[in-house]
């Protein structure tokens, strides 16, 4: 335990499959009300972290707390404080959205009001369907709805709008938005960068088993990985050169070439940019020191 | 999608109020009851399988059999009783083990394999109500199934069922302990199939074996007496066994092995059958398998 104010404290987690490392010392805290991202390829060790701390898998060594208890040790107490949307699942679906969710309900003390979560994620039309006709994006609310109806202090989301048309997850950060304002602490794992920079207040980037960066959005992979970039084509070479003064260069070199620059465009770093950057760093960090043991 | 609103909300207020008692956990199992029995009842191949297959055995053989005169009869064709009261007794012995051991065999194995015991095991459900759940499921399927077979029996088979209380006596305690070591069974066995998909793969073929050497299809006493010994370790022969000193005449004992229906026995065998079953249960029973 470090800090009262944490939901999540995880410092030095590592866990062998076998052999194999899925996670190589990972530590990280999350406040308490804050949604945190966690960023990374797959394989990169995202749900072996969210699974430790769901209490679903045994961590090899280091220290887990969530809500103040080890996840390993949670009781029936402690999960009626948690809420866990999985990532996506086969189940049969032979009860109606409505059935399914009353039924949970009765599992916690101080459920959400069902007609209020069904509206929420947007199943109000479905709510008297059998889970199992429904589609693939709205299985996957139902699974949401689970996941908020016991009104949980600390939601875990693995990979929450895998399959969601872009319409869909727009609605669903909405619903978000609306835990958050609620006090919800998030833990979040996504693929998509953009959903990252809408929910999480802070994030980290894991790749290989370890967090190669952490921080606010805007912070992620340092100021220097935002500087812009500015391209343009010399003869048949592409040129580029990063500048904190992108207009100056770009005037030097209209002086410089006497005229327009061929092919010129200045670019502003998207998350995705830094983020493809980061992992691709630790990846090639990681090639060096197999080389180097070799 | 609309956003929640934050009313009646205690969310960030430390530890859940409520405790883990008895009580909870009975009441949940209550609630599992009636969520299992219509999750049940909507699966038509399971219904089918599991639920009706008895009565329509029962109905093949009676049928089947009805040209070759009554079993156990004079010389003269006087006295005996119907093929449809020789099946009787072994079907419903089947009813009792296929709602146990292959309804919860198959039914586990798929939970386990689709996601439904990891969504349940992050819940605050009580492993406990879980299983009342299911056990109080196969028991109300189970009392319904044995008086469908016995309604089809008296009614579309002119079936004479005992007036004796003493018989519907030895029929309560072993339909009762004959289900109850059927449920443990079955819990027992979900933990065989390495997944969903191959549950029915494992576990019906064990059911219909042990259906054949149990004296359910075939008359238990043309077995070999190898197979007969062999099919004695195993509980379902005494299930059908006990069904057959409720519902057959007296004079049918002296066909059993050892000349009588061995009550005793058929205690002292599914007793130790539901001990076992329930040990392997506690054992084996995971909400996942952690770290696969």
């Amino acid at each position: 335990m470090t800090n009262s104010d944490s939901v999540v404290s995880v410092t030095d987690l590592r866990k062998n499959y076998g052999g194999v490392t899925g996670l190589d010392g990972v530590t990280f805290d999350i406040r308490r009300g804050e949604t945190f991202a966690l960023l990374g390829p797959n394989g990169a060790g995202k749900s072996t972290t969210i699974e430790i701390l769901e209490g679903y898998r045994d961590r090899t060594s280091g220290d887990a707390s969530v809500l103040g208890i080890d996840p390993q040790r949670g009781g029936i107490d402690w999960k009626a404080r948690i809420g866990i949307v999985l990532q996506s699942t086969g189940e049969s679906g032979n009860v109606t959205v409505q059935e399914q969710l009353t039924h949970f309900a009765g599992y916690y003390p101080n459920p959400r009001d069902i007609n209020e979560v069904i509206d929420a994620v947007g199943l109000r039309e479905k709510a008297k369907t059998r889970i199992g006709k429904l589609s693939g994006g709205q299985r996957r609310r139902v699974d949401v709805a689970l996941g908020i109806i016991g009104r949980p202090e600390l939601l875990f989301l693995d990979e929450p709008t895998t399959g969601f048309d872009p319409e869909a997850r727009r609605q669903f950060w909405t619903l978000i938005d609306g835990l958050k304002a609620d006090g919800t602490s998030i833990l979040l794992t996504t693929h998509y960068l953009d959903e990252a920079a809408h929910l999480a207040d802070r994030a980290a980037v894991i790749n290989g088993g370890r967090i190669v960066d952490m921080g606010t959005i805007s912070e992620i992979g340092g100021a220097e990985a935002r500087v812009p970039v500015v391209r343009w084509n010399d003869g048949s070479t592409k040129r580029e050169q990063r500048t904190h003064e992108p207009a100056a260069l770009v005037a030097h070199l209209r002086t410089d070439l006497g005229g327009e620059p061929d092919g010129l465009e200045v670019i502003r770093p998207s998350l995705e940019d830094i983020y493809l950057n980061l992992v691709g760093a630790s990846r090639a960090d990681a090639l060096t020191t197999e080389a180097a043991l070799a | 999608m609309t956003t929640l609103t934050t009313t009646n909300g205690t969310t960030g207020t430390g530890p859940a109020q409520h405790t883990d008692t008895l009580g909870r956990a009975i009441r949940l199992g209550i609630s599992r009851i009636g969520y299992e029995l219509k999750v049940y009842a909507r699966q038509g191949d399971s219904v089918f399988f599991t639920f009706l297959f008895p009565i329509l055995m029962l109905s093949i053989f009676a049928v089947a059999f009805s040209g070759m005169g009554n079993l156990g009869a004079a010389p003269d064709g006087t006295g005996g009783i119907s093929w449809a009261a020789y099946y009787l007794p072994g079907m419903i012995a089947a009813g009792m083990l296929l709602s146990g051991v292959q309804n919860l065999g198959v039914d586990i194995a798929t939970e386990k394999g689709d996601g439904t015991l990891k969504r349940l095991g992050g819940s605050p459900l009580p492993v406990i109500s879980y299983f009342i759940g299911k056990i109080g499921m196969v028991f109300l399927s189970a009392i319904v199934q044995a008086g469908l077979i016995l309604l089809v029996a008296r009614v579309g088979f002119n079936v004479e069922l005992p007036t004796d209380p003493n018989k519907w006596l030895l029929f309560a305690w072993v339909f009762l302990l004959g289900v109850i070591t059927s449920c443990v069974l079955g819990i027992a066995l979900s933990a065989l199939p390495r997944s969903g998909k191959s549950a029915t793969a494992v576990v019906i073929p064990i059911v219909l074996l042990l259906q054949f050497i149990s004296g359910v299809y075939l008359q238990f006493t043309m077995l070999p007496e190898w197979l007969q010994n062999f099919a004695s370790v195993f509980p379902l022969k005494w299930m059908a066994q006990g069904m057959r000193a409720v519902f057959l005449p007296e004079s049918f004992a002296t066909l059993e092995q050892g000349g009588t229906w061995n009550l005793p026995w058929v205690a002292i065998i599914m007793g130790v059958w539901f001990v076992v079953g329930l040990l392997l249960t506690r054992m084996t029973f995971r909400w996942i398998r952690k770290d696969t």
